[in-house]
């Protein structure tokens, strides 16, 4: 079976700083992989490389087979590709549904001419659109949040409308950049249900984590990264049991 | 309860209707022209209110694609084209039935290009001219645009100075009346002057209503995205550039409508209606309306065109529309709509006495 995702010996530099170097991974339909390392592994760079945000000095990243790095954002979004944000980054000033609603620009048409109009079909395309952002808003138990401004709510309910926003789009892959981030036990614990279901549903996940609970309870796999090279990768309890990732991961000290 | 935008545009084409009666009854329906003038003018206003609350962009080249399409339509429909019927451009557009033979002041006989064809060649170009702006600026972030707007509108108003078939410094006159339906048409003649103001009112209005359209739409709720965070927009698929560009395309092609039926109204234009200055008092008159109110800009352009076509601000105009957008950028960002006055007089005293301390 062909990889899903393959990312190939992606490398990226800033400045006098080796951010990634030559890291190659593979994601297989339907799974849940998680990237970790400590701080300025690379995490998070390696996950704009996939999503567009940056482009790899070297390397390249193929999704369905079909290369996608150096896409501007829009593009990889255009071949199911979608994402959360370490920091949220709601759209400011609309509505929590209206956030999703956007989520669900890929999956509408309606051009200048067609929303200057007012045309019939465009006015059917919209209330489908409220109708499919308002589901997605339920899946997530956030339907009452619908009308709130989006960047007045709460952190841990900007970041569920943050999901609902990727997931509006009805993405293949998934990818969610630090979503425990702020989030307390109960509500990481709920989480991982939810990604868990998300997972269900047909999506494929990578996450970049920190909190090792999240990622050790529902990932299939982990890619270890340390000072941007990948020193590990292999189900939770493997990588658990890794001497060289407890060493870079936990500390020499609790070795 | 609010009111939906067919509503909103109904009451304003309601309000239209007052003034113009109130005008007639006070026996002043000459007033009907500065407003008439002032409508087609706003029918600029809209787009770049557009451009700038929706696509966050300014641009200082409106009266550029303004003059773009009065020159273009002033040209077509006073050019003569019979001493050029060999060429087979001409001949082919005269088979094609796209000109017309019309009299001229003297007696003798024009062959001109149909009004129309006029107008639908004048919104083309300044079509053409924005997306050749617009493509390769538009990909950059930040204020880009507004400098290469600038370089538009000191270009057209230049070319409209100094090119003589243009008229140099005098412009074009004698543009012949627009033709509408039900013989009427866009002229500046006295007796038409109730049938213009209405013609005029009801392009704003429907202008508005595609403008308000758009801001309810798929279109407009991206563009408001992008507003409030780039790049998860652009996260989304929303397609920044393209957006922007289709925006300010639509604001020139708006300016270039103006442009043209003010140019038919007026009988003439000359190079100031493309001056730089133009462009700033329209960008102007957005800031005081409200960046992001459609109705607020629109009020504003109305009343403040109306008051400087009446002369009211006198040898001061320049100024007038000088200190209004200075005033706005210290003390009303929002716009003046926005504005609550006990804040704005408190942020004013503050400034004041800061101001008197450091002299002091």
């Amino acid at each position: 079976m062909t990889p899903f995702l393959q990312v190939s010996g992606v490398s990226k530099r800033f400045g006098g700083v080796q951010a990634v170097s030559g890291v190659s991974f593979e994601l297989r339909r339907g799974m849940i992989k998680a990237v970790i390392g400590p701080n300025g592994a690379g995490k998070t760079t390696l996950f704009n490389m996939v999503s567009g945000f940056s482009s790899p000095d070297r390397g390249t990243v193929s999704f369905g087979g079909r290369p996608i790095h150096g896409l501007p954002p829009h593009q990889v979004a255009r071949h199911g590709i979608s994402r959360t944000f370490q920091n949220i980054r709601l759209f400011e000033h609309l509505t929590a549904l209206e956030n999703v609603m956007v989520g669900r620009h890929l999956r509408s048409r309606a051009g200048f001419l067609a929303g200057m109009l007012d045309l019939g079909w465009a006015r059917r395309e919209a209330a489908g659109v409220r109708e499919r952002a308002l589901e997605t808003m339920a899946f997530l138990g956030i339907e009452a949040l619908a009308d709130a401004e989006a960047t007045s709510l709460a952190y841990g309910q900007q970041r569920a409308v943050e999901l609902a926003r990727a997931l509006a789009s009805e993405p293949e892959l998934l990818l969610l950049d630090e979503p425990a981030a702020g989030l307390n036990m109960r509500e990481t614990r709920d989480l991982a249900g939810l990604i868990t279901r998300i997972r269900d549903r047909g999506v494929t996940v990578l996450l970049v984590e920190h909190d090792m609970s999240l990622v050790m309870g529902i990932c299939d796999e982990v890619l270890v990264l340390s000072y941007g090279e990948k020193i590990a990768e292999a189900d939770p309890a493997t990588v658990q049991k890794d001497p060289q990732v407890v060493k870079v991961y936990l500390g020499e000290d609790e070795c | 309860m609010t009111i939906n935008r067919y509503g909103q545009v109904a009451i304003f084409l309601a309000c239209a209707a007052g003034l113009q009666l109130a005008a007639a009854a006070a026996g002043k329906g000459f007033l009907l022209t500065q407003l008439t003038m002032s409508a087609y003018y706003t029918l600029v206003v809209v787009g770049m209110s557009l451009l700038m609350g929706y696509a966050g962009q300014i641009s200082l080249g409106h009266a550029g694609f303004f003059a773009v399409g009065g020159y273009t339509s002033a040209v077509l429909t006073t050019l003569d084209l019979a001493p050029h019927r060999g060429s087979p451009l001409v001949a082919g557009a005269e088979r094609l039935g796209l000109l017309l033979v019309r009299p001229d002041l003297y007696g003798g006989d024009l062959l001109v290009v149909r009004p129309v064809v006029a107008c639908a060649l004048a919104i083309a170009l300044a079509l053409v001219l924005a997306v050749l702006v617009g493509i390769p600026v538009l990909k950059l972030k930040g204020h880009y645009l507004a400098m290469a707007t600038l370089g538009v509108g000191t270009i057209v108003y230049s070319v409209a100075l100094g090119t003589q078939w243009l008229g140099a410094a005098d412009g074009i006159a004698a543009v012949p009346p627009f033709p509408l339906p039900f013989g009427a048409s866009v002229s500046g003649r006295p007796d038409g002057r109730i049938v213009n103001y209405y013609v005029a009112v009801g392009l704003l209005g429907a202008a508005m209503l595609l403008a308000l359209n758009l801001v309810q739409a798929r279109v407009g709720r991206a563009l408001r995205a992008i507003h409030g965070a780039e790049d998860a927009a652009g996260a989304m698929g929303v397609d920044t550039a393209r957006l922007k560009l289709g925006t300010f395309v639509l604001s020139a092609a708006l300016a270039a409508v103006a442009g043209v039926f003010l140019t038919h109204f007026n009988g003439g234009i000359g190079p100031a209606e493309a001056s730089v200055m133009r462009s700033v008092k329209y960008m102007a008159i957005v800031a005081v309306g409200g960046i992001g109110s459609l109705w607020g800009s629109l009020g504003m352009s109305v009343a403040l065109t109306f008051l400087s076509l009446r002369g009211y601000f006198g040898v001061y105009d320049d100024v007038v529309f000088g200190a209004i957008l200075v005033g706005i950028m210290l003390f009303a960002p929002q716009g003046l709509l926005a504005l609550e006055p006990r804040r704005a007089l408190a942020a004013l005293r503050a400034r004041l006495r800061r101001a008197g301390g450091q002299a002091g």
